[in-house]
């Protein structure tokens, strides 16, 4: 059985990739014989374009509100709401907006999407196109949180994917992410992409996961960066479920540390697509 | 199980073998005229200078007190390769110049940088010191796209340092291929040495966030004359760079793109220099490269300017002038010594032109110097019997506002001084007055070498105009 684990690819080097690919198939056309699974991620379940002016689209996406518990469990500073100023789609681009306002007694807004109980999904690609914001305690995301069977499981036993978290003051690199139950926040398994001679914050890009029965592989625009499979966690796999989608920008907190006086606000994260595809064999 | 394929990769993949093939085949065939262009070298030195001129460095004016002795090469320390660029920066009282500091050009007619995004250059010091300048675009001709980082941090072990070009788009023809300016302000005086290895422009990427600034940012406001020229001082672009850190760049207005919302009022040149031509108000803005500066200038134009009134003609034995058209001038150092680092906030001096006269105008004043001591000779007063000066409050006076002026014998040296007070009610707002005030009144213990005229406010009254400083007997 042929293993094939990491990509490692220069981004950069789009041609040497793709005849890369190319040998890659050729390799596999040669082994067609043997046993082998061909999987493929062709069938979208679920895209969301933004095409449509206003609110984003209500048959997708849910809100959450307010700061959560200790700041969404990060000592995250910012107080989500839903109003435009916040969140809207404009020109078909969603743009999620983190400002620095007094709100409610926080002292920054900013808007987190999510499609829990609207769509969610076992296994599939999940990708998104995204030109993220910049600054000292800007922390967008955009993730997978596994289903929590009407409350049942609490996280990390429900599994999380980050399909691409990013801090505003490390403008070249983003990084993937697994939680699960032994292997969640400063344990969590973790790999980081930068890209070079370019950065995350002047052009979009594309975000996603492609994962199936054992496996999560990360990737960046053309470049797969990373696979996670149950060897490489240190607790139980909680992959086998339903997950869906989250996108926010949070600010302050744990992990990025608080905005400082050279932090440019407000911030946006502009969407292009989200578009999902399940699995097929 | 790990085994994927990536079937839509392939497909995007041999596209692009496609296109490339047909661009190739675009590039053969298409035949256009080459466009005359410089060269786009990009190295300023690795373990040679490249293509600078055979001087390689072209130091300040000693005049200045730059000193010319402490540059060269230094083949026991690199960065990379075998040899590298050392500085030693003077002490203060150096017998050859008390900072150092000057231009690397470019050999040929200059070069195309617009390929690139930054300058950048190995440093380390002999000590944690802070050179007070480095960047490009000074060529001492025209120097119109300067661009320079102040207050550069050196470490004693190499660091890389990146200044972003403000808009390569403007550096089609650049000669300015290196500037530096470095004393020991930051050592207390301590000389020390700093190197400088592979210095080149280079296509970085990862330089974003481009924020230009005007003006300091700010949204300014000036009453001004028809007749009025005056550049738009303290411009600059701040740029984010991969490490997080945010770099702010000081632009020569050249590099911004300006713009007058009335032009019948005041027009403003390429250069950035504002032309008052008309009554009325206008707003000056900027772009650069398309995006908005921070800041703006409101000019209410208040119609003509009223001079200073002008002076009784004298025998030229009975006068000192130190700033008049009236009568011949006395050389002087500066019309502001920029004291900063003593607190001064003071900006401005000679630079108000109408109709081929010169008003000095200060703003921001808590105090400011007047300097004939240092590449001039000092003033001997001794014969004179007055102090002249007229002097236009640009702003409402307040109870308590006062202008004194301090003259100061024997800068340096065995130092005296004195003052006297001129109190807000004998000053007028938007209009002139005059002040005849004895020597005797100022208490000097000495005036054979004046070599300081100090006007203090201590930010009671911060924008005037003055003109016709002399010094006379009756």
């Amino acid at each position: 059985m042929i293993k094939i684990n990491k990509y490692n690819m220069s981004k950069n080097s789009y041609l040497a990739m793709s005849l890369l690919l190319v040998m890659i198939c050729v390799i596999y056309s040669c082994n067609t014989d043997e046993t082998q699974t061909v999987t493929n991620f062709t069938e979208i379940t679920m895209a969301d374009e933004f095409d449509v002016d206003g609110a984003p689209n209500p048959d997708i996406w849910n809100f959450d509100i307010g700061t959560g518990q200790n700041g969404w469990g990060n000592n995250e500073l910012q107080y989500y709401t839903s109003r435009p100023e916040n969140v809207v789609v404009q020109n078909g681009i969603l743009i999620i907006t983190a400002r620095e306002e007094q709100f409610e007694g926080s002292s920054y807004t900013s808007a987190r999407l999510l499609t829990k109980g609207k769509f969610e999904q076992k296994y599939g690609r999940w990708e998104a196109r995204i030109r993220l914001p910049y600054g000292k305690g800007i922390w967008p995301a955009f993730w997978l949180l596994g289903d929590d069977k009407n409350g049942i499981e609490i996280w990390p036993e429900i599994g999380e994917i980050d399909v691409m978290e990013y801090l505003g003051d490390e403008p070249t690199k983003v990084f993937g992410t697994v939680h699960g139950p032994g292997y969640s926040a400063g344990e969590s398994i973790t790999k980081s992409y930068e890209l070079e001679g370019d950065r995350f914050d002047t052009g979009f890009h594309i975000f996603g996961i492609e994962w199936g029965p054992g496996y999560i592989n990360f990737y960046v625009d053309d470049v797969l960066y990373n696979q996670i499979t149950p060897e490489d966690v240190t607790g139980r796999w909680v992959f086998d479920d339903r997950f869906y989608i989250i996108l926010n920008i949070a600010v302050g907190g744990s992990l990025p540390g608080a905005p400082n006086a050279e932090t440019v606000f407000p911030q946006t994260m502009l969407v292009d697509y989200v578009r999902v595809y399940e699995m097929n064999n | 199980m790990k085994n994927i394929i990536f079937t839509y990769r392939k497909t995007i993949g041999l596209l692009v073998v496609v296109s490339t093939l047909l661009i190739s085949c675009e590039r053969e065939l298409s035949d256009d005229a080459v466009l005359a262009t410089f060269p786009t070298t990009g190295e300023v030195f690795t373990d040679a200078p490249v293509g600078l001129t055979d001087q390689f460095f072209e130091s300040f004016d000693p005049a200045t007190g730059a000193n010319t002795e402490g540059f060269g090469t230094d083949d026991n320390v690199a960065y990379q390769g075998n040899s590298s660029i050392r500085i030693d920066v003077p002490s203060p009282n150096d017998a050859n110049g008390s900072y150092i500091g000057g231009i690397f050009t470019d050999r040929g007619a200059g070069r195309n940088l617009t390929g690139y995004d930054a300058l950048t250059f190995w440093a380390k010091g002999s000590t944690t010191a802070v050179v007070g300048q480095i960047g490009f675009g000074t060529d001492f001709v025209e120097n119109r796209y300067a661009a320079s980082i102040r207050n550069v941090e050196l470490s004693t072990d190499w660091r890389k340092y990146i200044i972003p070009i403000p808009d390569p788009s403007k550096l089609t023809q650049e000669k300015g291929m290196f500037i530096f300016s470095a004393g020991t302000e930051s050592t207390n005086g301590m000389g020390y040495t700093f190197w400088l290895d592979e210095i080149r422009f280079e296509k970085l990427g990862t330089i974003g966030q481009v924020r230009p600034a005007m003006f300091d940012g700010e949204e300014n406001f000036e009453l001004s004359f028809i007749g009025t020229s005056a550049p738009i001082p303290s411009n600059s672009v701040t740029f984010n760079l991969a490490t997080g850190e945010n770099v702010k760049v000081n632009a020569e207005p050249s590099y911004f793109d300006w713009t007058s919302s009335n032009p019948s009022v005041v027009g403003i040149s390429d250069l950035g220099v504002t032309e008052v031509i008309g009554s009325g108000e206008a707003t000056i803005t900027a772009t650069m490269a398309g995006v908005e500066a921070e800041g703006s200038l409101r000019i209410e134009v208040l119609g003509e300017f009223e001079a200073a009134p002008t002076p009784p003609a004298r025998d030229p034995n009975d006068v000192i002038s130190i700033f008049s058209d009236a009568y011949a001038f006395t050389p002087v150092d500066y019309y502001n010594g920029f004291f900063t680092p003593d607190g001064q906030t003071t900006q401005g001096g000679a630079d108000i032109f109408i109709n081929g006269e010169v008003t000095i105008s200060y703003t921001d004043l808590n105090f400011v110097g007047i300097g004939t001591f240092n590449t001039v000779s000092p003033i001997n007063a001794n014969d004179m019997t007055h102090f002249h000066v007229d002097i236009n409050v640009r702003e409402a006076i307040q109870p308590g506002d006062f202008i004194t002026i301090q003259l100061l014998n024997n800068v340096g040296g065995l130092e005296s001084s004195g003052t006297y007070t001129i109190t807000g009610d004998q000053l007028l707002s938007q209009e002139w007055a005059s002040f005849d005030i004895a020597l005797d009144d100022f208490g000097l213990a000495a005036r054979n070498q004046l070599g300081l005229i100090f006007f203090i406010s201590d930010a009671t009254i911060s924008d005037i105009y003055v003109d016709n400083i002399y010094y006379y007997r009756e």
